[in-house]
């Protein structure tokens, strides 16, 4: 049975608004040590692993305003899918230039596809959203096309 | 190391990943998630049916990205990497990371490695790639 419906469908090309964030050195190394990075430069916060960039723009809403789960409410950049249960699915990526502290960088998504498959243990909604960094006067930094899977 | 000693099929240093309850803590607290299944085990069973706390599939990405970064080290860059999440993985479970080369290009030095992440099983739960490029 279709969950997606046209109306749903219609939150492809969604761009989200443009979230704008400047790095620290101590976000940096956080982030190295949680994910046990080997490289000098990121434990020292010099240069953040490329990775870093997938908390860098999470929203810090007020804590009632996170549902029972833990994901805050109206994630998504406002996609209410009829599945609510979600997990990562996947991410292609590419560093133009590496994240440093103190940079100011600038972050919008749009959503580009949404689909629907039979899983093993049910339907499958996959919501693919486009990512893009740049610093502030425009030049890149990362761009990255993700997947998330709700069932 | 420099493109010119590397081979296709080369394989790329294995590594062992263990997750804690610490780790996954403080991986979860750095990128600002707050979602359940990554340390609340009660939760994560009865709320949405997983075998145990999830080790986040981003994580898992990140550990895949460190296995070309640590290979080549000084020597070169990361250029682009993909992952995906194939398989959820909880913790306990030792997961294991590493790759081999696929295609190598001399003229732009450039080199193209598959990579993996492994279960105690020897599933691959999230498979990847990544190309390269070498100073020299």
């Amino acid at each position: 049975m279709a969950l997606l419906t046209d109306e749903h469908k219609a939150a492809i090309g969604n761009k989200s608004k443009a979230v704008s964030v400047e790095v620290s050195r101590r976000d940096i190394i956080k982030y190295s040590v949680a994910t046990e990075q080997q490289q000098a430069r990121f434990l020292a916060g010099d240069e953040a692993p490329p990775l870093f960039v997938f908390g860098l723009f999470t929203s810090v809403p007020s804590l009632d305003s996170y549902r029972p789960d833990g994901i805050p409410k109206g994630g998504g950049g406002g996609l209410k899918l009829p599945l609510k249960r979600v997990m990562a699915g996947g991410t292609e990526f590419r560093q133009h230039r590496p994240i440093r502290p103190g940079d100011k960088l600038t972050g919008s998504s749009r959503i580009t596809d949404l689909y629907e498959k039979e899983g093993r243990t049910g339907p499958l909604i996959f919501t693919v959203r486009e990512f893009n960094v740049t610093t502030e006067s425009g030049e890149p930094v990362i761009d990255e096309i993700s997947t998330t899977i709700a069932r | 190391m420099q493109v010119s000693d590397i081979k296709v099929g080369d394989e790329l240093p294995l590594r062992d990943h263990l997750a804690s309850n610490l780790s996954l803590f403080l991986y979860n607290a750095a990128i600002w998630n707050g979602h359940r299944i990554h340390y609340d085990e009660t939760y994560a069973k009865e709320g949405e049916g997983h075998p145990g706390i999830v080790i986040d599939g981003p994580l898992q990405g990140d550990w895949l990205s460190q296995c070309p970064m640590n290979w080549v080290g000084e020597s070169g860059e990361l250029l682009n990497f993909e992952y995906s999440n194939r398989k959820a993985s909880v913790l306990g479970e030792t997961l294991t990371s590493g790759g081999k080369v696929t295609e190598i290009d001399l003229e732009n030095r450039l080199v193209s490695v598959e990579l993996f992440i492994k279960n105690e099983q020897g599933e691959i739960t999230t498979p990847g790639s990544a190309t390269v490029k070498f100073n020299k």
